[in-house]
């Protein structure tokens, strides 16, 4: 189905991984939990939930703080994690990689920072059509402040970004170019290498969402030459308030800090206050510890599945799901693009997707249903919202198979 | 825990597909719009009040089965009502859907629309239910948008 998967990798046990993840044994109302909604939220994996305890029960303290033998062991841990965000994505190096609180919080603090410095009135900021809240609102309310203007890339309607025209969309005038990696709605995966590249053929640099990217193919920020790359640790299979902001570090030294406050700071005086080096500048306060060594140890698990392994299987249950729910009268996937990541969106005449996802969940089936931040992408598809599944490397052909059972139900009982 | 399956009732079910009052009202005297910021569900209330009863109302709009039956189900209820049972019946019906009142005892005034008691049990759905009637209450007070937010 897509060109970035190895079709020679050596399938998963899946069998085995399942038990890695005691919520996939629940019963919700009475029937076995299947969960289609790791474009949500990931499972954390048993590892990383134990990792996290054995933080907060035995090694629990301030990280960067002191001399004790405690608060450097947190702070190895810590920043062990951070090594391995860095191996993981193809860093140059850890100085690049910044923690944030997830996807939103990264995009939020280059639109206020590297964004504030660019961008001026009658400037333009490139989005695409398909971004998330999160690419959108930021750079809105930077536009709003500064007399800028957004400009859109259009998409097909299989859910591809029309690209012929980018060459005219970005001007002399153009700050930087905000791109989706894999949109969350569609499951595109969309050619950033090539829109950087031609963004950077003008000079303009460019921002990549890839917090639907990293869970399911494996990312080198070097390679694609991103200037920012970032992504949340719960999409992950992480925990929920750590994120990461990959920076280029020649822009990050050139940012101001965001918010102040302590541990990024090199000495304060009434009269002025100097700032360390990246990426400690954007770190102001106490960061969320176990949860960023928490997602070292998700990045480990993935690692050791092999993230060729995940993209196979996951592929090979979405080409499976693709083609059951198509045969389906009445029911239409929304995004068709050629290369997909494993997120599926539907519509089913005369079933609203709220309905569907009550009745699905009621089959103990978890999708996600509703216009999944991305009111844009609703609007133009003409739909109010959608039901999406989205599969994992636990799911099996077994868990699509209940869901086209439930959404067949679902129709049933809305004939 | 409820089971999601157990609200979708024939009834709620046949008003979702035939809302009643369904259109808009030109002109009118009392107008609100609603908006469920969750899920993006609209809905567009019209109304013609005089002499305090509540001589027509209509509504608009796109939505889930909850929300559409909810709204066709109590535009039916009010039509000929008087402004302040409309709105007693208005606290009553959030009143049971958030599960503050016993349908059976406490909500006197909904008859059948008692048939969405059991949302109390799906909070996730519950904005749906009440969609409509927050947009009638601002309607009512003159307001011109209502938000389950």
């Amino acid at each position: 189905m897509s060109p970035t998967v190895n079709a020679t990798a050596q399938p998963l046990d899946v069998a085995a991984i399942r038990r890695d993840f005691p919520l996939l044994s629940r019963i919700l109302h009475g029937k076995p939990v299947v969960y289609l909604d790791s474009a949500v939220s990931g499972q954390m994996p048993l590892r990383t939930i134990e990792r996290m305890a054995k933080y907060e029960r035995d090694e629990h303290t301030n990280v960067h703080r002191g001399v004790s033998t405690l608060s450097q062991e947190a702070t190895d841990a810590y920043e062990a994690a951070r090594e391995k965000v860095r191996k993981f994505i193809g860093a140059a190096s850890i100085k690049e990689i910044v923690w944030t609180r997830g996807t939103t919080e990264s995009i939020n603090l280059v639109a206020q920072t590297f964004g504030r410095m660019k961008v001026g009135a009658g400037d333009e900021i490139l989005l695409s059509a398909m971004e998330h809240h999160a690419d959108i609102v930021p750079w809105q309310m930077l536009a709003e402040e500064k007399g800028a203007t957004l400009k859109v890339i259009p998409l097909t309607d299989d859910g591809e970004l029309i690209l012929d025209s980018l060459d005219e969309l970005i001007t002399d005038r153009t700050r930087i170019v905000g791109v989706v990696h894999v949109s969350n709605v569609l499951g595109t995966i969309n050619p950033v290498k090539e829109i950087i590249a031609r963004a950077h053929a003008k000079g303009v640099p460019v921002l990549v969402d890839g917090a639907q990217a990293v869970p399911h193919l494996k990312v080198d920020v070097k390679d694609l030459d991103a200037d920012f790359y970032v992504f949340s640790g719960h999409k992950l299979s992480g925990p929920t308030g750590i994120g990461v902001l990959y920076g280029k570090l020649a822009h990050l030294d050139a940012m101001p800090p965001w918010h102040g406050g302590g541990n990024m700071i090199r000495s304060v005086s009434w009269e002025k206050t100097t700032y360390i080096a990246a990426p400690g500048k954007f770190e102001a306060g106490t960061p969320p510890i176990a949860a960023a060594i928490g997602l070292g140890e998700s990045i480990d698990y993935l690692e050791a599945l092999g993230l060729d392994r995940i993209a196979a299987h996951e592929h090979e249950l979405l080409a499976y799901a693709t083609e059951k729910l198509s045969a389906i009268p009445g029911l239409r996937i929304l995004g068709q693009a050629k290369d997909k990541a494993s997120v599926l969106s539907f519509v089913v005449d005369g079933i609203h997707a709220h309905d569907m996802g009550s009745l699905l969940d009621g089959e103990g089936v978890v999708v996600r249903a509703g216009h999944h931040c991305a009111q844009p992408i609703m609007t133009r598809f003409g739909v109010p919202a959608t039901t999406r599944a989205s599969f994992a490397y636990f799911n099996t052909r077994e868990d699509v198979d209940v869901l086209v059972s439930a959404v067949l139900k679902a129709i049933e009982i809305f004939k | 825990m409820t089971d999601p399956r157990e609200l979708y009732q024939q009834v709620i079910l046949e008003h979702n597909k035939k809302p009643r009052n369904f259109g808009k009202l030109e002109p009118c005297t009392h107008h609100a719009e609603g908006y469920n910021p969750l899920c993006g569900d609209q809905l567009d209330l019209t109304m013609v009040i005089e002499d305090g009863v509540v001589k027509d109302i209509k509504f608009h709009g796109s939505g889930c089965a909850i929300d559409v039956s909810s709204a066709s189900l109590m535009t039916g209820a009010v039509k000929g009502k008087t402004v302040a049972e409309a709105e007693a019946m208005s606290e009553q019906f959030r009143g049971m859907v958030r599960g503050e009142l016993d349908p059976a005892t406490q909500a006197p005034l909904l008859g059948k629309l008692t048939l969405f008691s059991g949302v109390k049990d799906l909070p996730s759905r519950v904005k749906c239910a009440v969609l409509p009637w927050a947009t009638l209450h601002a309607a009512l007070k003159g307001e011109a948008e209502a938000s389950t937010e």
